[in-house]
């Protein structure tokens, strides 16, 4: 049977960017929709009525919905190239590293680009905290899954991307090669990987959309 | 496997605590059962959680498993010759998945009903809980269980919060059951399983627990703390020192 695999995602979903690197590992053909969440599709809609968010992945036209969800449906329907390790605690360990990362490392992140001042540094401190604990993951590979890409690449690969336009934005270094030396080398070995190389959002649009995010709560900082 | 040494550190009220505790029981595994004190976390929870120093933590021959989703399919996975609770199929998986996750949001919302800056924050969270409920019982249509026929993942991830019911219903005065007959119709069918029954806490008892937790914290209408600020004061909070002894269930191990 032919597959017909279609991405719902945005130009710039850190999370949707999860499903286009799993894909590309796989190897697998699909079909892009990019929405804008201010004017949603009536095709999103129907496919994520619940959350009403991207990305979504329909595959001959049944949707699943969540990034993490996705990647762990992608690896267990394709089984070339395996993103999550087979043994089951270390199958657990992946995946409570990548909730950590959603649910730790984004905030913290968010928090250091939203502050200013005594606030900002304070922000970076936790920031540095949370990667450190991640970094300790890698231990002596060269990814978190071994030798090749694995899962919890994946799940933490939208870090690559935003902190270093995060570091542009804010003229400061948040992934220092002498205070986080693996984290740093991965995210080096990340970006320079073939298939991950060609994926990224337009640097330029993202360092826009950032600081425009980010003006609002500068604003209402200066007036408080 | 017979020699396997199974630990969980849990707190009875907790309905993340009541999926693993459902899980093993589902898997029919014998385990040591261990209440946490939270104001005094034993060394061995800060030990086996340090990330987050939270319950429930399964200990499993001396390895720590943490985050009740991940234990719930850890177990899944580990005893994968009986009781399977997720659906071998890949679509069905991820759909059991996506709906455990969403599962995870009610305690949050739960939580601005309970301990809510102002009326105004306690109805729109009680409409969010309400509209919460009605996806789920959309899911769940006209099956006994999330799982189709068969008890599962999904009912484990959602069953703990029947626990808050009570405490819900009470502090923003409505009626789930009126509002989602058929989720309540399931909540009673699970009640009947043994395992279910033995692992979720007498609601009422939790709700005399949450009325304590307002009064020693301050929480509530007098009070400007937002939800998560509330979350995190508790892991340090020690009000608990004077009922260690909390009610426990008949049938704790």
């Amino acid at each position: 049977m032919a597959e017909e695999l279609k991405l719902f995602r945005t130009w710039s979903s850190p999370f949707a960017l999860r499903v286009v690197h799993a894909l590309k590992i796989k190897g697998l053909e699909y079909e892009t929709i990019f929405e804008d969440l201010s004017t949603k599709s009536a095709s999103l809609l129907q496919y994520n009525p619940v959350n009403k968010k991207v990305p979504v992945l329909v595959h001959n036209g049944k949707p699943i919905c969540e990034s993490l969800v996705i990647l762990e449906y992608i690896d267990e329907t394709w089984k070339q190239c395996p993103l999550l390790p087979r043994d089951p605690y270390d199958k657990a360990e992946a995946r409570f590293w990548a909730k950590f990362g959603d649910e730790k490392i984004f905030s913290s992140i968010w928090k250091v680009l939203i502050t200013q001042g005594k606030q900002q540094e304070e922000a970076i401190v936790e920031a540095v905290q949370n990667l450190k604990l991640i970094e300790e993951q890698l231990k002596d590979k060269k990814f978190f899954g071994g030798e090749t890409i694995g899962y919890l690449d994946i799940a933490f690969g939208w870090t690559v991307n935003l902190i270093g336009i995060l570091e542009e934005i804010i003229d400061q270094k948040l992934v220092d090669e002498e205070k986080l030396p693996l984290l740093s080398a991965w995210m080096q070995n990340f970006s320079d990987d073939p298939v991950i190389k060609d994926c990224w959002p337009p640097r330029d649009k993202m360092i826009v959309k950032f600081q425009v995010m980010r003006e609002p709560y500068l604003k209402n900082l200066v007036s408080q | 496997m017979s020699n396997d040494e199974l630990i969980l550190l849990n707190y009875w009220p907790s309905l993340f605590g009541a999926r693993v505790r459902i899980a093993l029981e589902e898997k029919g595994l014998k385990y040591e059962y261990r209440e946490e004190d939270l104001p005094n976390k034993s060394p061995l929870l800060l030990e086996m959680n340090p990330v987050y120093k939270k319950i429930p933590v399964l200990i499993h021959n001396g390895k720590p498993i943490c985050e009740s989703n991940i234990i719930a399919q850890y177990i899944d996975e580990v005893w994968n010759d009986r009781a399977p609770l997720l659906p071998s199929d890949p679509y069905e998986k991820a759909q059991a998945r996506f709906w455990a996750s969403y599962s995870d949001k009610i305690r949050d919302v739960g939580w601005k009903i309970t301990y809510r800056k102002n009326n105004e924050e306690a109805v729109e969270s009680k409409n969010e809980l309400l509209e919460m409920l009605k996806a789920l019982e959309g899911a769940l249509g006209d099956e006994p269980y999330f799982g189709g026929e068969n008890f599962g993942y999904v009912d484990i991830s959602l069953i703990g919060c029947y626990m808050m019911f009570y405490t819900y219903e009470t502090y923003a005065n409505f009626s789930i059951e009126a509002e989602c007959p058929k989720l309540i119709a399931w909540v009673k069918r699970c009640l009947e399983r043994k395992s279910v029954s033995k692992s979720l806490g007498d609601p009422k008892i939790v709700y005399e627990i949450a009325v304590e937790w307002g009064k020693r914290l301050g929480l509530g209408l007098s009070t400007s703390l937002s939800a998560c600020t509330v979350l995190s004061s508790l892991e340090s909070e020690d009000f608990w020192r004077g009922r260690v002894k909390i009610n426990k269930r008949d049938g704790d191990h």
